[in-house]
């Protein structure tokens, strides 16, 4: 069985030129499991193990593939809280149940090797372990679908979600700072996203004019996407669509953040099924084509990002995602950037141009017209903060948008290139997807 | 409410040993002449891991931005709630940061701009951390 450390899939560097396997590598088919705010521990029915098997088989049912025809697997193996949340991410241990559900896989975590005893899988040859986040995991499959690694392959995001306030155990509730921490923590800073975005944005705020609640627009249009969105948490919990004053009044977190600028963890899970161009002409759904995925990991430079890595960072993003497509700012129809904390989405507007969105632009452009029926309908997911921190709904809504399914929340203007990702400012990935192969 | 107490590794030791003797010592490359905080195996712009060397810098900076924690995540911290939470650059080298509680200056209050000097703050029996005081 091939792992991913024994072959070299990453875009991560400067100058790789068009992508060889552009538009030969498409996606057929995709799935999602019902989005409950956290797992009761209890019902088995809506553990994250069955929600991922339930997204694994709507992927196949829409591809049209069956069990025996999938020859890979990339499934992240570190739940929603993992990864940065370190130790105050773990809710075991617990008691267990009976197999499959007899350890904490199935339970919190899902990894390929759980899914193909509890699947039945017999056919997989490629399924690595070790396996990031979403953003990166897709330009994984791609190239192993176009070096042929592999040739059917599975991409499923498992992101759990118990009871319990999110991370506050573990290395949060120790008095002592260890490793990275030890120049962090003492100060207060407990790590994650919205402490390295928040700073830049000020940042921000300062150099270009404007105010932190110049994003209420941006937050506000993201929530009314997400009840458009079928398969997000928003639409199925009746969540109340807010308005500017909701926002502007909102409770602080990391003042100026506030608690609306921040993605709700959820207990969920999605399935794409990656295929090559050739084999998915044939298959039960439109395919839309991988024309590019690129992927980065920044180191900073010191304790804290400035505006000045974070807007270098990301204009070398643009650069190798549009390089390796063979497209530039104007050829992008749908721009489906990360929202997980809505202080890094201008960073991504901006360096990668969207709609001719410049440096120092995107309050003026949050307070136009941003809606999916617009003509600038920009995050027509409405991402993480309108769908839960499910982390895929930039993937599902640019699927979506290309085959023309993406129902109310279709798009009036052109839909033949999508640009999608889960990524920060320093580390992630992007995915070029087209209508056309080429 | 006592600061979180870091626990110096080898790597970091030296730093921590400056600090407890109120000093600010940061790695140096004696080959390409960058300063690097916080302390690395080797220098991030040209690789040198040989040429790393500690050098006292001057406890002098400015504040250039700042934000309130109000429901953050430390236990610890948490009676501190809200707490400024600013990030201060290095006036001998701005590309080098810190963060700073900002002792005296009241949450909400900071003053974007300002110059700040060093100092020290114990947070365990024989532990300094390194703070920041804005210059009156």
């Amino acid at each position: 069985m091939t792992s991913s450390n024994d072959f070299r899939w990453r875009r991560d560097t400067d100058g790789l030129g068009v992508w060889e396997h552009r538009g030969k590598v498409a996606i057929a088919g995709y799935g999602h499991s019902p989005v409950d705010r956290r797992w009761d521990g209890v019902n088995l029915d809506a553990s994250l193990g069955a929600y991922t098997i339930m997204a694994c088989e709507k992927a196949m049912e829409q591809a049209g593939v069956t069990i025996d025809q999938v020859d890979g697997i990339v499934c992240c193996d570190s739940h929603i809280a993992g990864g940065s949340g370190g130790s105050a991410s773990n809710w075991a241990p617990r008691p267990y149940f009976d197999a499959p559900y007899d350890s904490e896989y199935g339970i919190t975590l899902i990894n390929a090797q759980w899914l193909i005893g509890a699947m039945g899988f017999k056919n997989v040859k490629f399924a690595p372990t070790g396996v990031p986040t979403i953003g990166e995991m897709v330009g994984m499959a791609s190239q192993a679908v176009g070096d042929g690694v592999c040739n059917t392959c599975l991409v499923i995001y498992p992101t759990g979600n118990l009871e319990g306030r999110y991370r506050r155990g573990g290395e949060n509730a120790d008095d002592y700072a260890r490793g990275a921490r030890q120049w962090t923590v003492p100060w207060g800073n407990h790590g994650g996203n919205d402490f390295i975005n928040i700073f830049p944005h000020n940042q921000y705020c300062l150099k270009y004019g404007g105010e932190h609640d110049d994003l209420a627009p941006f937050v506000i249009n993201q929530h009314k996407n997400g009840m458009l969105t079928p398969w997000g948490f928003n639409y199925n919990h009746d969540i109340e669509p807010i308005s500017v004053e909701d926002y502007k009044s909102s409770r602080y977190i990391l003042n100026p953040l506030r608690i609306w600028d921040c993605d709700r963890p959820v207990n969920a899970s999605a399935a794409y099924l990656f295929t090559t161009a050739e084999r998915a002409q044939d298959m039960k759904s439109q395919p839309v084509y991988v024309l590019n995925h690129s992927q980065h990991n920044f180191r900073f430079r010191t304790t804290q990002p400035d505006l000045d890595e974070v807007e270098m960072w990301t204009d070398k993003q643009a650069a190798r995602m549009y390089e390796g497509a063979g497209l530039g700012p104007a050829d992008v129809d749908i721009f489906n950037p990360y929202d997980g904390y809505s202080i890094m989405t201008q960073f991504f507007l901006e360096g990668f141009q969207w709609h001719g969105v410049k440096r120092g632009d995107a309050f003026a452009f949050y307070s136009g017209d941003i809606s999916v029926k617009g003509p600038h309908p920009f995050s027509s997911s409405g991402g993480n903060l309108g769908n839960g921190r499910t982390r895929t709904a930039m993937y599902t809504d640019s699927i979506e948008q290309l085959r023309g399914t993406a129902g109310d929340r279709q798009v009036a203007v052109k839909a033949e290139t999508a640009l999608c990702a889960f990524t920060t400012p320093s580390s992630g990935g992007w995915l070029m997807l087209g209508k056309y192969p080429s | 409410m006592p600061k979180i107490i870091p626990v110096p590794d080898e790597l970091s030791q030296p730093f921590w040993d400056a600090v407890n003797q109120r000093r600010l010592a940061l790695q140096n490359c004696t080959v390409c002449g960058k300063l690097q905080y916080p302390p690395q195996a080797a220098c991030q712009v040209c690789g040198s891991a040989d040429g790393l060397e500690w050098k006292d810098v001057e406890g002098k900076g400015h504040v250039a931005t700042c934000i309130v924690i109000e429901d953050g995540r430390l236990n610890r911290r948490m009676p501190d709630q809200p707490y400024n939470l600013a990030l201060v650059t290095l006036d001998q080298d701005p590309t080098v940061n810190f963060y700073s509680n900002l002792p005296g200056v009241a949450a909400y209050q900071a003053p974007i701009g300002a110059a700040v000097e060093l100092t020290f703050e114990e947070v365990a029996p024989g532990q300094l951390i390194h703070e920041w005081r804005v210059v009156e």
